[in-house]
């Protein structure tokens, strides 16, 4: 039976929504376990039973933070050679990626990103050029590692809980030259699901002018993510975290609503595969009424708060 | 005075993402023939031209070396950058080279960084967030792996104190401050500057500049390392996603709102 490892970079309290997708997939394709760096809380432990990890590998350092990706990347590459995994997943964040990127050096494996699906017999599934092209690709030596993007799998928690045997997994010290982290600053958390994650987005461009209020309040009715195009992120109402586009996020809701935006090319790149578009523009040139499946020619500022309205109102 | 910078700027020919873009052939390769210097790598190349003019230019001593791995037009974008202000050009270009992924091209790439810090090793090897049509992020990361250097990646700010560099890597949770002893491998956002365009002067200036063509012999790679044959990943099949047609539109005549909800319960989205 095939044997996938998952990694797991810092769960905190819980795990969170991705590394439980990641956790599904690999059950599906095999035997799971999980290399997972960061304090391991109780909750987080008892999650990794829940869906089903056989074995739990952790690193024998507890300093990977305090450098940038190399020795996570030799933790990981340490853990692949210890459980004899063939198959690694990842979640797709920058860092998993560069970790991703590593360590495949270091174990000459194919590394595979922006991962929507993966068949049994390990054909990856992915959309290349900003979504314009669906691929299928294969690692073709020993080893895969596959970064996976969020949304992409129903979590869901295995049929019998297990009880995962731990590993400590020696880091090698010469783990390599790393940049060293001299500071971190926590970002406020907003309270609303990551951009990525979000089942729901509603996305600001210039017609905002500085006010996502709107916005916001659409969001939180319907449970989801405030994103912004480039516009809106380089005049400074949002943080550039929100940025939806080719040097942004990408997101594949099934629900993406984009207000004030123009829709040019680079921020088409970020949100075309979502499943459904709405638009809200005054301009009825703009290039987003295109490709919206349902588009609104009209103010934001008018349209926005009374929807927000409506479905409090139908929620009851 | 500070000692000179050596500083490559690794820079890509990229089809224009401005226009669609097609895959074709047997292995699905990108049809490169309406291609451009990769808009991301402007930053990276400001961001080189901004550290050694902080140093006296090239006036002291300072190199801002322009390599870019591709095929025959890939010089395109090397003249591009000598233009903006690169100091020289290096393209490395051998035909087995065609189809290399991301492993494939850290292998030549950290060869070619190799070669050319035969004389004295550089500084520093900078390098854009992503390129626009691989959009992998893979390289930078496999090159600092494959040279041992730090990487000091997704900078969106960038300092040299002494031998030290220090940046600002923004995540999506926190913020880092990083330091790192040069030599280092370092990519930057497109948040940390704001690219200059050729002008008069450098475009003139830039036909007396030279441009260096490497072969794989030249780097010392065994041609089976790379391309096809020495990738780790294979791409087996590309489809064409549908294009997206335009649904409903409608113009607000007071009530739009409440269609948007009415659109929404129907497709079960509230």
């Amino acid at each position: 039976m095939a044997h996938v490892l998952v990694f797991i970079d810092n769960p905190g309290e819980a795990l969170k929504k991705s590394s439980l997708e990641l956790l599904t997939l690999a059950r599906s394709l095999g035997e799971a376990s999980a290399a997972v760096t960061g304090e391991l809380h109780d909750g987080a432990a008892a999650t990794l039973g829940d869906y089903g990890v056989h074995a739990l590998y952790r690193p024998s350092a507890a300093d990977l933070e305090d450098y940038l990706v190399a020795p996570k990347a030799a933790f990981l590459a340490a853990a692949v050679r210890e459980s004899g995994a063939t198959t690694v997943v990842l979640d797709n964040t920058a860092e998993s990626r560069e970790i991703a990127a590593r360590a495949g050096i270091k174990l000459e494996a194919g590394v595979i990103t922006d991962v929507v699906a993966v068949d049994p017999d390990g054909t990856a599934h992915k959309p290349v050029l900003a979504g314009s092209y669906t691929t299928t690709a294969r690692a073709t030596t020993a080893v895969a590692l596959l970064t996976v993007k969020a949304n992409s799998i129903t979590a869901e928690p295995a049929a019998e809980a297990t009880a995962p045997q731990t590993a400590t997994v020696e880091v090698p010290a010469d783990a390599g030259a790393a940049a060293r982290v001299v500071s971190r600053s926590a970002k406020a958390a907003s309270g609303r699901p990551d951009l990525t994650e979000a089942r729901v987005v509603v996305a600001g461009g210039r017609g905002v002018e500085g006010n996502f209020g709107p916005l916001e309040e659409l969001a939180d009715a319907l449970g989801g993510a405030v994103g912004a195009s480039r516009a809106a992120t380089d005049a400074g109402w949002i943080g550039h975290d929100a940025q939806i586009g080719q040097t942004g996020k990408t997101v594949s809701p099934q629900l993406y609503i984009s207000a004030g935006i123009s829709g040019a090319i680079q921020q088409k790149a970020g949100m075309q595969t979502a499943q459904v578009i709405v638009a809200v523009n005054k301009d009825a040139e703009s290039p987003v009424f295109e490709i919206a499946d349902f588009g609104i020619i009209g103010d934001l500022f008018q349209v926005l708060p009374q929807a927000t309205e409506e479905i409090n109102k139908r929620k009851g | 005075m500070e000692e000179p910078l050596k500083i490559i700027v690794l820079v890509k020919h990229v089809p224009d993402a401005q226009f669609d873009r097609h895959l074709s052939g047997p292995d699905n390769t990108l049809d490169r023939s309406e291609s451009i210097l990769s808009e991301l790598d402007e930053y990276a190349l400001e961001a080189a031209l901004q550290l050694i003019e902080a140093r006296g230019g090239e006036a002291a001593g300072n190199r801002v070396i322009a390599l870019s791995m591709g095929p025959a037009g890939a010089v395109n974008a090397i003249k591009k950058s000598l233009q903006i202000g690169a100091s020289e050009g290096v393209h490395l270009s051998d035909d087995a080279l065609a189809g290399s992924d991301a492993a494939a091209t850290s292998l030549a790439l950290a060869a070619a960084v190799r070669h050319l810090g035969a004389d004295a090793p550089a500084d520093l090897v900078i390098t854009g967030m992503a390129s626009t049509d691989g959009e992998t992020s893979l390289v930078p990361a496999q090159l600092a792996e494959r040279l041992g250097l730090p990487q000091v990646t997704f900078a969106a700010s960038l300092e040299i104190n002494g031998g030290t560099l220090t940046a600002r890597r923004e995540g999506d949770t926190s913020a880092l401050t990083v330091e790192a002893d040069l030599p280092a491998v370092v990519s930057v956002t497109d948040q940390i500057n704001d690219p200059r365009y050729p002008n008069f002067k450098g475009i003139m200036a830039a036909k007396k500049k030279t441009i260096t063509t490497l072969s794989l012999a030249d780097i010392g790679v065994d041609p089976a390392q790379v391309g096809r044959s020495g990738s780790w990943t294979a791409v087996e099949t590309a489809e064409a996603r549908p294009p997206r047609t335009a649904g409903t539109i409608i113009t607000d005549e007071g009530d739009a709102g409440i269609r948007l909800v009415d659109f929404l319960a129907a497709q079960k989205l509230l």
